[in-house]
């Protein structure tokens, strides 16, 4: 999933800046699930920014809606009567999400409330890591399934540099060193050969270093 | 290969003559003279000098600059280049423009993570690591081409080194590891510092049974170390340095006044172990901002007059 989380409120308050009638829109896929943006989360940003400006004086009316995906055309749609009943919108999705309200609602300020982190997974409750960079060009399968280019602080396709110390890595003891991992794995998976091939330098241009990305898939056209 | 274009490095261990290196931090400044000043504290004990680029992710004179400052006093120049900084563009630039002005030495290193210096909102590159950029100095050098294929006009024949650590983990890669930078092309090793003797000579034992040290010269790390404090921090806080308690206890040991004296020693015991062991072709001084000690070290080892 993409992960996100929620900016702190004195900066959402500055992006927010004179609009007196907002619409807190939240998206209910990704960011729900890291507790960013879903509805629960709309909720409590509404009460806590009706509090904040009440505190100052400022009169602002906000309102709350979740659609089930910012990044769909479809669901955006459904909330284009709130959209066009306030003056901003503040969206809990992610860059995406933001992007493609604001793509549709060209005349309507679209502001970010999250902070898009990363695609990640659940590790445990409450605890999310990044697993993977999009490069456009996977190749887990040489690697144990865990990805260098995402997990080894330094992307080295080659094996640990001389900072790996007992599975962690130098440049942070919450990190553990992503070559540690693909060694323990093919060790498991009887793969241990992999180490010894020589990965060539990787091709960026499937990645964003190529320039935005697009993908067509015209046999879904319509 | 044409011994005419060959570094002096390269002619030395060819020769099978002990060689001493040693290290030498450009300045966080444009100031060339504090590089003549180091540079001519070694002159004359060592056979070539590392230039570290912007080392502990620190900005300083670039490595190019510096080895060619040092070029001008007479000393030869291994330049160090990461991967950390620059793209495979602006890596063989570089390594051309490096070349041009006469560096025939190269240390590749994927570098230290931005995260340890002064400015870790800057964002890194690693285009590459460490293996493909010694695989790109070898295309370079043997084949004449860019890693485009292109033929070069001029191809930069640079003596090609890299780094091993065998106190890394996990150990028993560590010797795969050594290998397939053989395989890319490394024609020379500067290891991380010995400090743990047995942990080393197991890895050059293994290093030995996979027929490596026919293949590549090891020139071995020795880091005098000048207090018990030294000893202390390097053991917490360089990530991949071992430090055996009992050594940081025989720095303790000593009257603080007497502690360096003690530091050298040690290195000086450790020259001497390394010099038995099968496979080892020289050493590599880091004196940490300690340069005024390298030559007395070598004149103490008993590895002076250098070869000329």
């Amino acid at each position: 999933m993409i992960v996100g989380e929620q900016k702190p409120i004195a900066e959402i308050k500055k992006i927010v800046g004179t609009a007196s009638k907002l619409l807190i829109l939240g998206c209910g896929t990704c960011v729900k699930t890291c507790f960013a943006g879903g509805e629960d989360e709309v909720a409590t940003l509404a009460s806590a920014l009706r509090l904040a400006f009440r505190i100052e004086g400022k009169e602002i009316e906000i309102e709350e809606f979740t659609v089930e995906r910012q990044c769909e055309n479809e669901f955006i749609q459904e909330s284009a009567s709130a959209i066009a009943g306030n003056d901003a919108v503040l969206s809990l999705a992610c860059g995406a999400g933001v992007q493609a309200v604001a793509r549709r609602f060209f005349e309507t300020p679209v502001l970010p409330g999250v902070n898009t982190t990363f695609i990640g997974v659940l590790e445990s409750q409450g605890v999310f890591t990044e697993e993977c960079s999009g490069c456009g060009n996977c190749e887990l399968a040489i690697f144990g399934g865990i990805c260098p280019i995402t997990r080894c602080s330094k992307k080295l396709l080659n094996g640990p540099c001389g900072g790996s110390v007992q599975g962690i890595c130098e440049v942070n003891p919450e990190i553990e060193c992503a070559w540690q991992l693909i060694i323990q794995r093919l060790t498991a998976l009887g793969q241990l050969d992999n180490l010894r091939i020589y990965i060539p330098p990787k091709n960026w241009s499937s990645s964003n270093s190529g320039g935005p990305r697009k993908l067509i898939r015209e046999d879904h056209f319509i | 290969m044409n011994a005419d274009f060959s570094s002096r490095l390269q002619q030395l261990l060819s020769k099978g003559e002990f060689a001493v290196t040693s290290e030498c931090g450009p300045p966080r400044g444009a100031d060339s003279e504090i590089v003549n000043k180091k540079g001519l504290l070694l002159k004359g004990y060592v056979d070539a000098v590392n230039v570290t680029d912007n080392q502990t992710a620190i900005v300083r004179m670039s490595s190019i600059a510096a080895g060619a400052h040092l070029l001008k006093i007479g000393l030869e120049p291994v330049m160090q280049m990461v991967t950390r900084d620059r793209n495979r563009i602006a890596l063989q630039s570089d390594i051309l423009g490096a070349y041009s002005l006469g560096i025939q030495n190269i240390l590749c290193l994927s570098g230290d993570h931005q995260i340890f210096g002064s400015q870790p909102d800057a964002m890194n590159v690693f285009d590459i690591d460490s293996m493909n950029l010694i695989r790109m100095v070898r295309t370079m050098h043997r084949e004449g081409k860019d890693m485009s294929g292109f033929e070069l006009n001029g191809s930069p024949r640079m003596f090609i080194g890299a780094a091993a650590n065998p106190f890394a983990d996990p150990f028993e890669y560590r010797v795969i590891r050594l290998a397939k930078k053989i395989d890319a092309g490394a024609d020379f090793i500067q290891t991380q510092c010995v400090f743990n003797m047995d942990r080393f000579k197991k890895f050059m034992t293994m290093a030995r049974e996979e027929g490596l040290t026919e293949k590549v010269y090891i020139l071995a790390g020795i880091t005098p170390l000048k207090s018990e404090g030294m000893a202390r921090y390097m053991s917490k806080k360089v990530a991949g340095i071992e430090m055996p308690e009992e050594l940081i206890k025989r720095m303790a040991s000593v009257p603080k006044k007497k502690a360096a004296e003690e530091g050298i020693k040690i290195s000086l015991e450790t020259i001497e172990e390394l010099r038995e062991i099968d496979g080892i072709h020289g050493i590599h001084i880091m004196a940490i901002e300690w340069e005024e000690i390298v030559g007395e070290i070598v004149a103490a080892a008993g590895l002076m007059p250098r070869p000329q």
